[in-house]
């Protein structure tokens, strides 16, 4: 029995990763075709939250979640053409600086125009409650998350791999000097990787909304995870940030099952061991730009 | 000597004509013999958005005494600021006693904050009105002579909520299963409510200690499955509860869930139809009382929404300290003290009247059970609580459900 309850939490885990990596895949992208640590990314998918319960208000959950990502994807536009692009060739640090202050700006923004108190939000009715598939207990509507995280995972897979579009994505990253020998600029790219990468933070926070708060730090408090995400997964590897989101989620169940305190600070001692062996990440490729 | 003065004559006719300018000559004109209260609350973390709601009433009431002539001819001046964390409440606090020179503190709503302002009162010998924070420890062993507290405190909460289980029969022979906010308040709670549980033949088999950080608790939600409790129990503060709430009603899971503390405005938050059980409140804004209604009324046409608890428990607090100043006509610590010690009866806005307990400084005063009012019967997304009588009833002594002395360690 105590095996079978072990497994749950494992289960339960990986749904949790899930979401994570909504969140943290974005981040790795931007970070590794820009070379730009977002620490804005947080903020986007709190505007992503915020956006879907304004409009749950008027249209319903399922517009809701498409219409929110697309809001926020279109916001990236002008993030990365305002902001980002004056930071590509800069000192690293600026940009941290900067999305930094963009981070706080947004906060206190939400906190004006939406106020203090946390929104409230709820699963449309058809999700709620819970399956059992054998003796395992899910929640439906984090099953719904699952197979939404599943579906984006699988197309930006397709983007990345079968696409002309991610081949030179994919170039980008190791050797953007390379790339622009060739004749191809970076920068139209680097537009549709940040609409895409705050456009699953949004998703992931049009889909948490219901089951968490939605409050204006809410941006800060999930922002921290994705990073240890994505060290631990490795720079410019997919399938190391997919890999790292899981573990995350794994390993912070188990721990909460064994030795319930040690839950949050379970997934930096994850970090911390990962990085004592193996120093880019799991799957980390050597990238020569940030050698 | 000389430049020295023309400099600060120049600095403050500058100011004055800069604030008149700006219109603002109320302010510079009573400056000199402002009351001045130092005002520390946190504005921000997971429980800012209750924070918030203490600041609008405290602002509410002292623009009301203002108006109507401030207290004793002095114009009230609130310095409100987020307290943050339980360090820099106290380095703020320090701060305002010795350069802001206000006369009094008052706030707060994190219990290891307020511990820590209440160190600060004690060190400085000054007033301390702890107002939102209801750890039991500070009224109790961590009491000291300078600090006054005005919300019902643990022990209060989980008794009104505990009465309403025991006429339920939801608590002989029950196994309890809690989640416990990871901080002093929720050790505080869970102590409490233990006791509570071994005076009437509850079972507690089983307890999580919870991370004020922790925004997913479906891993807790598993190993209550496995528990397989009669009834669960919410030990937990702020913004925590209504994500438990939440993810508690997207599992689905069938034990009754109950809790021994909760904030209407997180209440508020938890979103339609996913709050259920019964829960302790010390004010509700539908609360059937006269002047109760009017506070609601003026808070609604400034702020545009409904005040919380937080917002009334402020708005008395402050009304308090005005009639003790305008009674003792003297903002002087030891004058103020002796007052409040008297266990003089202030109105705060509900049925019975309110009296602090002189030997632990405690605010006697009502509370409420609540249950969730069933689908459709709302008025506004703002009233979905059914609140239960008031509790103690209105034949039992306000002291029935505060700690007896032999239950407090404290001594003043």
């Amino acid at each position: 029995m105590q095996f079978g309850f072990l497994l749950e939490q494992v289960v339960n885990g990986l749904v949790l990763g899930g979401y994570y990596l909504l969140i943290a895949l974005g981040l790795s992208l931007i970070f590794s075709v820009g070379g730009i640590v977002n620490l804005a990314h947080g903020a986007f998918y709190a505007l992503g939250a915020y956006a879907s319960v304004e409009f749950t208000r008027y249209l319903g959950f399922g517009p809701a979640v498409v219409l929110s990502p697309i809001a926020v994807a279109l916001l990236g536009i002008l993030f990365e053409r305002f902001i980002l692009r004056r930071f590509y060739t800069a000192d690293p640090i600026l940009s941290l600086l900067v999305t930094f202050g963009l981070a706080m700006v947004t906060e206190q923004a939400i906190r004006i125009i939406w106020g203090a108190a946390p929104l409230s939000a709820a699963i449309p009715p058809a999700f709620r409650g819970s399956v059992f598939v054998g003796d395992f207990l899910f929640s439906r509507y984090r099953l719904l998350i699952l197979a939404v995280v599943a579906a984006v995972l699988v197309f930006v897979w397709l983007l990345l791999h079968k696409t002309s579009f991610g081949r030179v994505v994919r170039a980008g990253i190791q050797r953007p000097d390379m790339v622009a020998a060739l004749g191809i600029r970076l920068q139209p790219y680097m537009i549709a990787i940040v609409m895409l990468g705050v456009g699953m933070a949004a998703l992931g926070g049009a889909f948490f909304a219901p089951i968490t708060i939605v409050h204006p730090a809410m941006g800060a408090e999930i922002i921290t995870v994705a990073f240890v995400v994505v060290v631990i997964g490795g720079l410019g590897s997919f399938w190391g940030v997919v890999l790292a989101a899981l573990l995350v989620g794994v390993v912070r169940g188990i721990t909460i099952h064994f030795l319930p305190a040690a839950g949050e600070a379970s997934i930096y001692i994850l970090m911390f061991l990962v990085l004592m062996v193996r120093p880019r990440g799991l799957l980390g490729e050597r990238i020569e730009k940030f050698e | 000597m000389t430049r020295y003065n023309r400099r600060t004559l120049l600095k403050a006719g500058a100011t004055f004509a800069g604030a008149s300018a700006l219109g603002f000559p109320a302010i510079v004109r009573a400056q000199a013999d402002k009351i001045k209260i130092g005002h520390l609350t946190p504005l921000t973390g997971f429980l800012g958005a209750l924070g918030t709601y203490a600041q609008l009433g405290i602002r509410l009431v002292a623009e009301e005494i203002n108006a109507s002539g401030g207290v004793i001819g002095r114009q009230l001046d609130i310095l409100s600021e987020d307290s943050v964390n339980p360090s820099t409440a106290a380095t703020k606090a320090q701060r305002m006693l010795d350069q802001d020179g206000v006369d009094f503190l008052m706030g707060e709503i994190n219990s290891a904050s307020a511990l820590t302002i209440m160190q600060v009162a004690e060190r400085n010998k000054r007033l301390f009105v702890q107002i939102g924070a209801r750890s039991d420890a500070l009224r109790g062993k961590n009491c000291n002579k300078y600090t006054f507290h005005v919300d019902i405190p643990n022990t209060v909460m989980v008794n009104a909520v505990g009465k309403a289980l025991v006429r339920e029969k939801m608590v002989k022979d029950k196994k309890f299963f809690t989640l416990t906010a990871d901080y002093i308040f929720g050790h505080d709670l869970l102590n409490a409510a233990k006791r509570f549980f071994a005076a009437n033949g509850g079972n507690l088999i089983g307890d999580e200690l919870v991370a004020t950080d922790v925004t997913d608790f479906s891993p807790y939600l598993l190993k209550i499955r496995q528990a397989q409790p009669d009834v669960v129990c919410s030990n937990l503060a702020g913004n925590q509860v209504t994500t438990l709430i939440k993810q508690y009603a997207e599992f689905g899971l069938p034990y009754p869930i109950v809790g021994f503390n909760l904030n209407t405005a997180d209440a508020w938050a938890a979103g339609d139809g996913n709050l259920s059980g019964t829960w302790p409140t010390v004010w509700y804004h539908t609360l059937d009382v006269p002047a109760s209604k009017t506070f609601v009324a003026n808070f609604i046409k400034k702020n545009g929404k409904p005040p919380e608890n937080h917002a009334w428990i402020e708005y008395i607090s402050l009304k308090i300290m005005a009639q003790a100043i305008n009674e003792t006509q003297s903002t002087d610590t030891d004058k103020l003290i002796a007052y409040l010690e008297k266990e003089t009866e202030f109105d705060i806005l509900k049925a019975r009247k309110a009296y602090f307990r002189n030997w632990d400084h405690q605010l006697m005063q009502e509370a409420y059970p609540f249950t969730v009012k069933p689908k459709g019967k709302a008025k506004d997304q703002w009233d979905f609580i059914a609140l239960g009588a008031a509790v103690p009833g209105a034949n039992e002594p306000l002291e029935s459900l505060a700690p007896t002395r032999e239950q407090n360690p404290c001594s003043l």
